[in-house]
């Protein structure tokens, strides 16, 4: 078994090593081994004088500071090692007060900002506090209607660009947004939020049986889902620059999970439009739909496209009895099976095209003991590790752009709710609290 | 005859009373003998038989003594005593009353009504969900249970005595599993059930399906007998 896991190479954007904790399971992921680039950042000065400074000024600092911490690749030094003079401005930064103990940075990030007539302006910094010579990494300036959501905008942008330098040149994820089921309404609809749970705001009214399984466009502007309409389960598009729902054929038969195509030209689903459920993919106005699978009766769901090369599919398949992951081909055709045993769902593939995010109860079948977990499978080996543990039912795991991130639903008691964690299952933490909250899906940028 | 052995019993006691307060009082002469009460009416109603299927008749035969005023209720006035047919639609209990200068004394009998035939007043609705009965699935299983294929057998039948009906199966699942695959794992419970129908005979184009997965349980408790309620195929008349 250890042998087995450690043949086991993650290869998400760094390289990656397996580290032996002291509980009965391996932690494993992407990025360990790596040291954290060690970042101070002092919260922001006050620009200007007017009052609707400091409460802004709160809520960036705050979400500065969440964004860097969650970005898995930083080491934030405590604020309480931090000088007493903070800098606002280069010329009151002095490299030496944060290169040397007890701060012991490499990089600092700092600025001002403030709220001057209706509009907050932020100026921000980054520097190598090592390099005298020439320390500025970057600078940045916004300038935005002045609110608490463009406070937290300004926020994510300027983590993003830290992060994108920093991080090997892989975008920030603190613009994505991510979409989900919320039945806080008193109906099952679909809900957005941005990636670390702020702004969640309804987005259909629609008051069926139930919406289900968003998957948002590649390009941002369409999300498709399922819901109870005349003809049953029918799959159905949000338009998210017009705010309202869009036509979309409707199919005969019960019609789910569906999923992008990474070009955002083709849509997979599963489908008994003909009398039994497959998987069928059409293009992505819903015209000419096709059959992919043959499984005669057994169910399938839950394709996920390989969104490196769009030639995979990942799905869900009860062909051999408890539900199994498969791949195959767009096509249809090589189809392989990638589980062994117990009952797996919910396939996503990390962005890199390596890995398989699912969801999995290893010993299942009526009265076994056991909780269902999200695992990460190396496509080309089949090799995996478990991210969550003792942690109730866990399902739906979606890839944040990066392939840094996870977000999940999580079941621990009563109420299901969404969670966010970093791919090698650190840092797990709740995204909602109100209402029941399921199936997340993450924007692709 | 109870209660005219009770008025024995009564009398009995009362002369025993006398009797003794005779004994006691030996000072006093005894009262004069109270005149004798009139005698109670008797009375007696019998059914034959007592058990009828509906439509058919019964025969109620009664016997008063010292009674001047018979009457059976929802037929009325009575000779003393007589025999009448009658043919009740439901079990009815039946009451005779005899009045006389002595009192009143009452007698009943029970005719049972058998409904042989189901009653006319059935909708096509109410012969639907006693015909076609949902059906119940094992534990992550679509495959129809050996008994599901008779009770399947019956319901194909009566569907085909009733072409008009059309008809929608719903399958659903119980609570344990995930959202999607639960929603296709319906589907095929869905499917099977209707493929067993159309395999024997009945119209493809009278039934439709939908799946509701774990979204519309039957049952929200969190055991193996509420999950086993989930577990089904839920027919539902189209209207």
């Amino acid at each position: 078994m250890i042998k087995r896991l450690a043949a086991l190479v993650l290869l998400t954007f760094v390289s990656s090593s397996l580290l032996f904790a002291q509980t009965d399971w391996i932690r494993t992921g992407t990025g360990l081994g790596v040291e954290k680039v060690r970042l101070a950042v002092p919260d922001f000065k006050a620009a200007g004088n007017d009052a609707q400074t400091a409460p802004l000024l709160t809520v960036f600092n705050e979400t500065l500071w969440n964004d860097l911490d969650n970005a898995g690749i930083f080491e934030l030094v405590s604020k309480s090692f931090y000088p007493l003079s903070v800098p606002g401005t280069p010329p009151e930064l002095q490299l030496a007060a944060w290169s040397n103990p007890p701060v012991n940075a490499s990089m600092i990030a700092f600025g001002n900002f403030g709220v001057s007539g209706s509009d907050v302006a932020m100026q921000g910094w980054l520097y190598d506090v090592r390099n005298t010579g020439s320390p500025m990494v970057l600078g940045k300036q916004y300038r935005d209607p002045a609110s608490p959501a463009n406070a937290r905008l300004q926020a994510h942008r300027f983590a993003d660009e830290i992060i994108f330098r920093l991080g090997g040149g892989i975008n920030g994820i603190a613009e994505s947004k991510v979409y989900f089921i919320s039945s806080r309404s008193g109906h099952k609809e679909v809900w957005q939020m941005d990636y670390d749970g702020a702004a969640q705001t309804q987005l259909t009214h629609l008051s069926s049986i139930a919406s289900l399984s968003p998957r948002v466009s590649p390009d941002n502007t369409r999300v498709i889902f399922s819901t109870y309409a005349k003809r049953g389960l029918e799959l159905v598009m949000y338009s998210l620059e017009l705010g309202r729902m869009v036509s979309f054929p409707a199919y005969n038969g019960t019609n789910i999970s569906p999923a992008w195509s990474p070009d955002g030209s083709k849509i997979a689903f599963s489908s008994s439009m003909h009398g039994h459920s497959e998987i069928y993919m059409a293009d992505s106005a819903g015209a000419n739909p096709k059959r992919l699978t043959v499984s005669s009766g057994h169910p399938d769901s839950s394709p996920a496209w390989n969104p490196k090369t769009g030639a995979q599919i990942a799905f869900v398949s009860g062909r051999t009895g408890l539900p199994q992951i498969y791949i195959m081909d767009a096509d249809g055709t090589n189809v392989q099976r990638m589980t062994d045993t117990g009952y797996a769902v919910s396939p996503s593939w990390s962005p890199n095209g390596q890995l398989l995010a699912f969801a999995w109860r290893r010993s299942y079948g009526p009265g076994a003991p056991g909780s269902q977990d999200i695992y990460l499978m190396d496509v080309t080996t089949r090799q995996w590790v478990q991210l969550t543990h003792d942690s109730g039912t866990n399902d739906f795991p979606s890839w944040s752009p990066d392939g840094r991130h996870i977000v999940y639903e999580s079941k621990q008691g009563g109420r299901s709710q969404i969670w966010s964690m970093l791919a090698d299952g650190a840092k797990q933490h709740a995204l909602t609290t109100s209402g029941e909250n399921s199936q997340p899906n993450w924007s692709w940028k | 005859m109870k209660n005219r052995t009770r008025q024995s019993i009564l009398l009995l006691v009362l002369a025993a009373l006398f009797t003794l307060a005779g004994c006691a009082k030996k000072s006093t002469p005894p009262p004069p003998p109270p005149p004798p009460p009139p005698p109670q009416p008797t009375a007696s109603l019998s059914a034959n038989p007592d058990s009828i299927q509906a439509g058919q008749s019964t025969q109620l035969t009664w016997r008063t003594e010292n009674a001047t005023d018979v009457s059976i209720d929802g037929i009325g006035k009575v000779d003393p005593n007589g025999s009448k047919t009658v043919s009740p639609t439901e079990s009815t209990t039946y009451r005779l009353i005899a009045k006389g200068a002595g009192g009143t004394q009452d007698a009943t009998a029970r005719v049972t009504v058998e409904s042989a035939v189901a009653p006319v007043s059935e909708t096509e609705e109410q012969m639907f969900t006693r015909q076609v009965q949902d059906v119940f699935f094992d534990y992550d299983s679509f495959s129809l249970r050996p008994e599901v294929t008779q009770s399947l057998a019956a319901a194909s039948q009566f569907l085909q005595q009733h072409p008009n009906l059309r008809f929608t199966i719903e399958g659903h699942c119980d609570e344990r599993g995930s959202t999607e695959y639960n929603l296709a794992l319906g589907d095929s419970r869905a499917a099977a059930v209707r493929d067993q129908l159309t395999r024997n005979g009945v119209g493809a184009d009278r039934i439709k399906t939908i799946s509701y997965g774990k979204e519309k349980p039957f049952c929200t408790e969190a055991n193996e007998q509420c999950w086993q309620q989930n577990r089904r195929a839920h027919f539902v008349l189209q209207k």
